[in-house]
């Protein structure tokens, strides 16, 4: 099913009798779906592109490729960097705003400017009894009722199905450089990250790829990138030899995880306190790592079937296992919080028609 | 401002519900005496006032839950309290209700500069959270102008913003994890030092619920290193449209300045007499702040000067040293007092689209002549979030009434155009009955809907957010 407007996908929830598969273009959904696929792709367009006010509003199924060249047009950018997941995943097809918003999918900036739930300022959406609601809206500073903008992202379509995002925007800097050193293990990466986070040279890029090494990025105009590569460098002496790159073209490769491009295996997600890390990757069995955010997001390939929560026992975070077959996609949560997480999912979709099963551990 | 009748049952118990927080916390922890309990009886929109039946002042997360568990069984509304500086009435009192105030709560629990994160009792002040970092180069970025007094609790209630949020952003984005007490008493941890807490974005729905979801008692915030320096500048210009378009040009060109400050002609007669900036008479004047080492702010600030002398301004002032850059602010920072000096005020919060920032000054000018109360603005131009202050006489009769009327008009202009009725200050009382300019039912009946699953008996802040009539069979169940 393909609505072309929200009030047809309304229409649509309201008449389900069974479980839908809430579907956006398809290129980063995990875990396992059932029921009949309802896709988003016919609520594509933009509604508003005010670029003096950094503000868009689109239908949920728009591409976001489509976006990205509208705004690059204007000098301007989403600002939490959309990964692209088509080649690790082994998908095809075009990513929508909808799915990366469900996905709550954020890049290397996320250190800087959040993630893309600090970026969305307002959501249209049905529910699973088939009502449309609003929340939240097209300006930046907004607490007017609860934040069901937060809520829904990263939602995974369990609570409603997008119909309309909004989003604030920033300029794209004029200039980038990226600071490499060479060399370091794991733990002197995640330091050496620490210490250029903690500067005030605002970096927004901190990953380290193992046995090719650890990069930050900076942007700006251009005498001020130059400043800061060159004040970010001393800083960093302790850490050996920085070399400084012009520009940002490698961030696509860390932002899209190609390292495991082409790898067999599972591939896991996890959200830790940076300085834990090396530490939490020492305890798993992994074939591949990548570290992003400043240690804060490891990527790690694994052997197929491997339980690596089982491994790891507990830990401040999360891991997410986003390539891999079988249950177990999502992260266990305390009895606590699964509660309330049931909670909202009940009284948002009481007949659990929208991916039921989705987002259970 | 109509508030539910308080619960006679209640009032009848008080002896009995008081002596059983007694059995619960220290002597000093709970306040019965109505001579002592007026001291809680408003916040600061203090054109309401109302006793409580008690205070609570617990010291820990298992006090907060034990008295949360009675009040829970007993039927007892409460309202959660943090400094007490909510200009919306966020924690007003009922007779029939248990204030419970975080204040004694304010210990820094954990440091963490290579993770860049304190995490905090939420009783402690806004200030004192960069206070407790500032000497290791590192603050907390929301910095709501009662910075000083307001508790971090109450900023995760409000999603409280500040000066510098164009650039920072606001509570919720610096906000990584919370200790939540619920009504019934159960603790969780939301969230923690790290990036994004997994599954629902629950903190995300917590930070701005206005203490009705649960108390907040615990809070890992993200800190940040210091900038190098900061430097504004003052631009004047001869009409309001212009100096709007100013900021949308700068935005346009590539510039985030950390803040851009609007103040209009009726705001800077008021703050000149008061403070004496040496502010240019203009109908319009921004403040812009940028931030870097020296050479950096040089450029940010020359490409600023290129586009503001494209629109005319009367007057271009740059700040040589710290002594004028603190000039600049003074009159800005004095504008809320200067403007109390003269007259009794109200102080609007609407967010606008910035495209609708002329239009939007001109309707509001219209009604303040219609209306025949002055009207001053004084607000954050980058984000549209404005602070119109209309000036009125308390002690005039039907004075507060009209002021109130041209309030909930310019509130609804800003949804007109596409904005919304409060940008940082909260709903609490005061734009409750407004929320359905904004929102249609279905829209307030999903934010119900949250609360239920929360606080399934309707007692944390009943009264508050939400039009009376749209809680009314929720609160009486």
């Amino acid at each position: 099913m393909q609505p072309s407007s929200e009030a047809e996908l309304a229409e649509i929830i309201r008449a389900a009798k069974g479980p839908l598969c809430v579907k956006g273009g398809g290129t980063r959904s995990l875990g396992t779906c059932a029921g009949e696929v309802l896709e988003t792709s016919g609520l594509s367009g933009v509604v508003l592109y005010e670029p003096g006010a950094l503000t868009l509003v689109a239908g949920a199924g728009t591409p976001v490729a489509e976006v990205e060249a509208l705004l690059a047009a204007e000098g301007q950018r989403l600002p939490f960097e959309v990964p692209d997941l088509r080649g690790l995943l082994g998908r095809t097809g075009e990513s929508t705003l909808g799915g990366v918003v469900a996905a709550n999918a954020s890049g290397p900036r996320r250190v800087q400017v959040g993630a893309c739930r600090d970026s969305l300022i307002g959501v249209r959406f049905v529910d699973g009894a088939g009502t449309i609601i609003k929340n939240g809206g097209r300006v930046m500073k907004n607490v007017t009722g609860y934040d069901l903008v937060k809520l829904l992202a990263g939602s995974w379509g369990t609570l409603g199905v997008l119909s309309e995002v909004s989003f604030k925007l920033l300029p794209v800097p004029e200039a980038g450089a990226t600071l490499i050193l060479p060399g370091l293990s794991d733990r002197q990466a995640v330091q050496a990250m620490a210490a250029a986070l903690g500067s005030p040279f605002e970096v927004n890029g901190a990953a380290h790829w193992p046995g090719q090494g650890t990069y930050l990025r900076i942007e700006g105009f251009a005498a001020s990138v130059a400043y800061r590569a060159e004040a970010l460098r001393r800083h960093l002496a302790a850490f050996g030899a920085v070399e400084v790159e012009d520009g940002t073209d490698r961030w696509a490769a860390i932002r899209d995880v190609a390292p495991f491009q082409g790898r067999a295996g599972d591939v896991w997600r996890l959200s830790v306190k940076p300085s834990d890390a090396p530490e939490i990757v020492a305890r798993m069995e992994v074939e591949a790592v990548l570290y992003d955010w400043g240690g804060g997001l490891i990527w790690a390939l694994c052997v197929e079937g491997d339980d690596l929560r089982a491994r790891l026992g507990a830990f401040q975070g999360h891991a997410t296992r986003v390539r891999g077959a079988g249950p177990g996609a999502f992260h266990p949560e305390a009895p606590g919080v699964a509660a309330l997480t049931h909670g909202l999912r009940a009284k948002f979709d009481p007949r659990g028609l929208l991916n039921p099963g989705l987002m259970d551990a | 401002m109509e508030m539910p009748p308080p619960d006679t049952m209640v009032l009848s118990a008080k002896a009995r519900i008081v002596a059983a927080l007694h059995g619960l916390l220290p002597a000093d922890a709970v306040i019965s005496d109505e001579a002592e309990t007026r001291a809680y009886e408003c916040d600061a929109l203090t054109a309401y006032r109302c006793p409580p039946l008690a205070v609570v002042l617990p010291r820990t997360t298992a006090e907060v839950a034990s008295v949360l568990r009675l009040c829970h069984a007993e039927g007892v509304p409460v309202v959660p309290r943090g400094s007490g500086t909510s200009l919306a009435g966020g924690a007003l009192p009922t007779a029939d209700c248990v204030v419970l105030g975080v204040a004694r709560m304010n210990a820094v629990l954990e440091t963490d500069y290579d993770n860049r994160f304190v995490r905090v009792q939420t009783g402690r002040t806004n200030l004192s959270v960069t206070g407790a970092v500032e000497a290791d180069g590192f603050f907390y970025a929301p910095d709501p102008s009662s910075q000083l007094a307001c508790a971090i609790a109450g900023n995760i209630a409000m999603n409280s913003g500040g000066a510098h949020c164009l650039k920072y952003g606001v509570t919720t984005n610096n906000l990584l994890g919370v200790t939540l007490v619920q009504m019934d008493g159960t603790v969780v941890e939301i969230g923690g030092p790290y990036m994004d807490a997994g599954g629902l974005d629950l903190l995300g729905v917590i930070c701005g619920s206005e203490g009705q979801l649960g108390v907040v008692t615990e809070a890992t915030l993200r800190i940040l290193p210091k900038p190098e320096g900061a430097r504004p500048v003052l631009v004047g210009f001869d009409s309001n449209e212009v100096a709007g378009e100013c900021v949308s040009d700068i935005i346009k060109a590539g510039v985030l300045p950390v803040a851009i400050e609007f103040m209009d002609r009726p705001c800077i007669e008021a703050t000149e007499a008061f403070a004496k900036a040496g502010y240019p008479m203009c109908e319009a004047l921004l403040i812009i702040e940028v931030e870097g080492s020296p050479a950096e702010i040089d450029e940010q600030l020359a490409l600023i000067k290129t586009i503001a002398l494209r629109h005319n301004p009367v007057e271009f002032r740059e700040a040589a040293d710290e002594d004028q850059a603190k000039r600049i602010w003074l009159g800005r920072k004095s504008a809320f007092g200067a403007m109390g000096q003269i007259n009794d005020y109200m102080c609007l919060d609407g967010t606008i689209p910035v495209s609708s920032l002329p239009y939007v000054l001109r309707r509001i000018g219209e009604m303040s002549k219609e209306i025949g109360l002055d009207v001053a603005n004084v607000f954050h131009a980058g984000d549209g979030n404005m602070h119109p202050l209309i000036l009125f006489d308390a002690n005039k009769p039907g004075d507060l009434e009209r002021c109130e009327a041209l309030g909930a008009d310019i509130l609804r202009l800003c949804v007109e155009v596409g904005g919304c009725l409060t940008g940082e200050h909260g709903v609490g009382i005061e734009k409750r009955d407004l929320m359905s300019v904004q929102f249609a039912p279905d829209d307030l009946e999903a934010q119900l809907k949250v609360k239920d699953v929360f606080d399934p008996r309707w007692l944390l802040n009943p009264a508050k957010v939400f039009p009376l009539d749209a809680t009314a069979s929720r609160r009486a169940a």
